[in-house]
């Protein structure tokens, strides 16, 4: 007994590393959100001007599990996500709406159709009032709402086909089953 | 005389302030509340700066949002509130002593206690106590030892 007691610095030192270890394994970049499992934000927001889609408001995402996805056309990583966007957009029913992030309407616009537009939708956030609502901090993000309004995954970076395949999608299936 | 004046300036010189001047409040109560607020949040962009000190562009959308909601009436603890509703807790560079905090806060000196127990224990097992000297001499062993210096003494 009096031998193991010499042990317990290095059983302490054992659970420290791992605290460490486990830590270092983690994307400081990524910031877990605050909004799981809470209601999307009130907001209503004005459609970007010119690409006839209309605006994007709490109301919007209510009824169906949906997509929302924060973009802007200064953002490099949006243009490499955007082709799987559309390709979803015509490949499937998941509603997909945008929130366009602190972007000149023009920009976004030129934008939409140069690249394709898939989105029912678009809120034109200029003034980053409604994207710090959903805890936005960069562009793309990525949220996946259910039908009740509720915010149920949020991704922080450009979709990537994996992500699409073996998150969001079953994802969506999943949250489409519940009533 | 130039070098004394180049000197001057370099000294006399501020860092620069994120704080753009049409940012700031006219009140300057509520400015220097909303500057306290500012250097407690984490800019999410630079990570590690408070949003006070950060050029960027969310930082200046937070700081504005901070401005708001004093010019709106809310008190220090509401602002940070209204902030890490949306950001968690991830923005306060201070973390709230909580309970899933407290290993966080009072693990070191935990471990610091635990340290100090253990170097009592060992000091106090060194120092030798009274049970474990020698027990006189019996009256045999009184004169034996007397006979034996006895003999070392003669001759």
């Amino acid at each position: 007994m009096k031998r193991l007691l010499f042990l317990l610095p290095l059983a302490l030192f054992a659970v420290l590393a791992g605290y460490f270890y486990a830590g270092l394994q983690r994307d400081p970049a990524e910031i877990p959100s605050a909004l799981i499992d809470k209601p999307v934000p009130e907001f209503a927001l004005a459609p970007v001007a010119g690409v006839g889609k209309p605006g994007l408001s709490t109301a919007t995402l209510k009824g169906d599990v949906s997509l929302v996805n924060v973009f802007a056309s200064w953002c490099p990583p949006c243009r490499v996500e955007h082709p799987l966007l559309v390709r979803l957009s015509r490949e499937s029913d998941v509603p997909i709406y945008g929130l366009n992030y602190k972007d000149k309407a023009e920009d976004a616009r030129r934008w939409l159709a140069e690249l394709g537009n898939p989105y029912r939708a678009i809120g034109w956030d200029f003034e980053n009032r409604v994207a710090i609502d959903f805890g936005v901090y960069g562009a793309p993000e990525t949220f996946v709402i259910d039908r009740k309004g509720t915010i149920r995954h949020r991704h922080v970076g450009a979709i990537t086909p994996d992500l699409l395949d073996k998150t969001l999608l079953p994802l969506v299936q999943k949250l489409r089953a519940e009533p | 005389m130039r070098f004394v004046l180049a000197l001057l300036a370099v000294l006399g010189a501020t860092p620069a302030l994120a704080v753009l001047p049409h940012e700031m409040l006219a009140d300057p109560a509520q400015e220097a509340r909303a500057r306290a607020i500012s250097q407690e949040l984490r800019c999410l962009v630079c990570q590690n700066q408070p949003i006070d000190d950060s050029n960027a562009p969310l930082a200046a959308d937070l700081r504005r949002l901070v401005r708001e909601r004093i010019t709106a009436g809310d008190s220090d603890d509401a602002v940070l509130r209204y902030v890490t509703q949306r950001y968690g807790d991830y923005v306060l560079l201070k973390p709230p002593v909580r309970e899933d905090t407290f290993v966080l806060w009072y693990g070191p000196f935990a471990i610091l206690a635990l340290a100090l127990a253990g170097a009592a224990v060992y000091v106090r097992r060194r120092r030798p106590d009274a049970a474990a000297a020698p027990a006189p001499l019996s009256e045999d062993e009184e004169a034996r030892l007397a006979a034996l210096v006895g003999e070392k003494d003669r001759p």
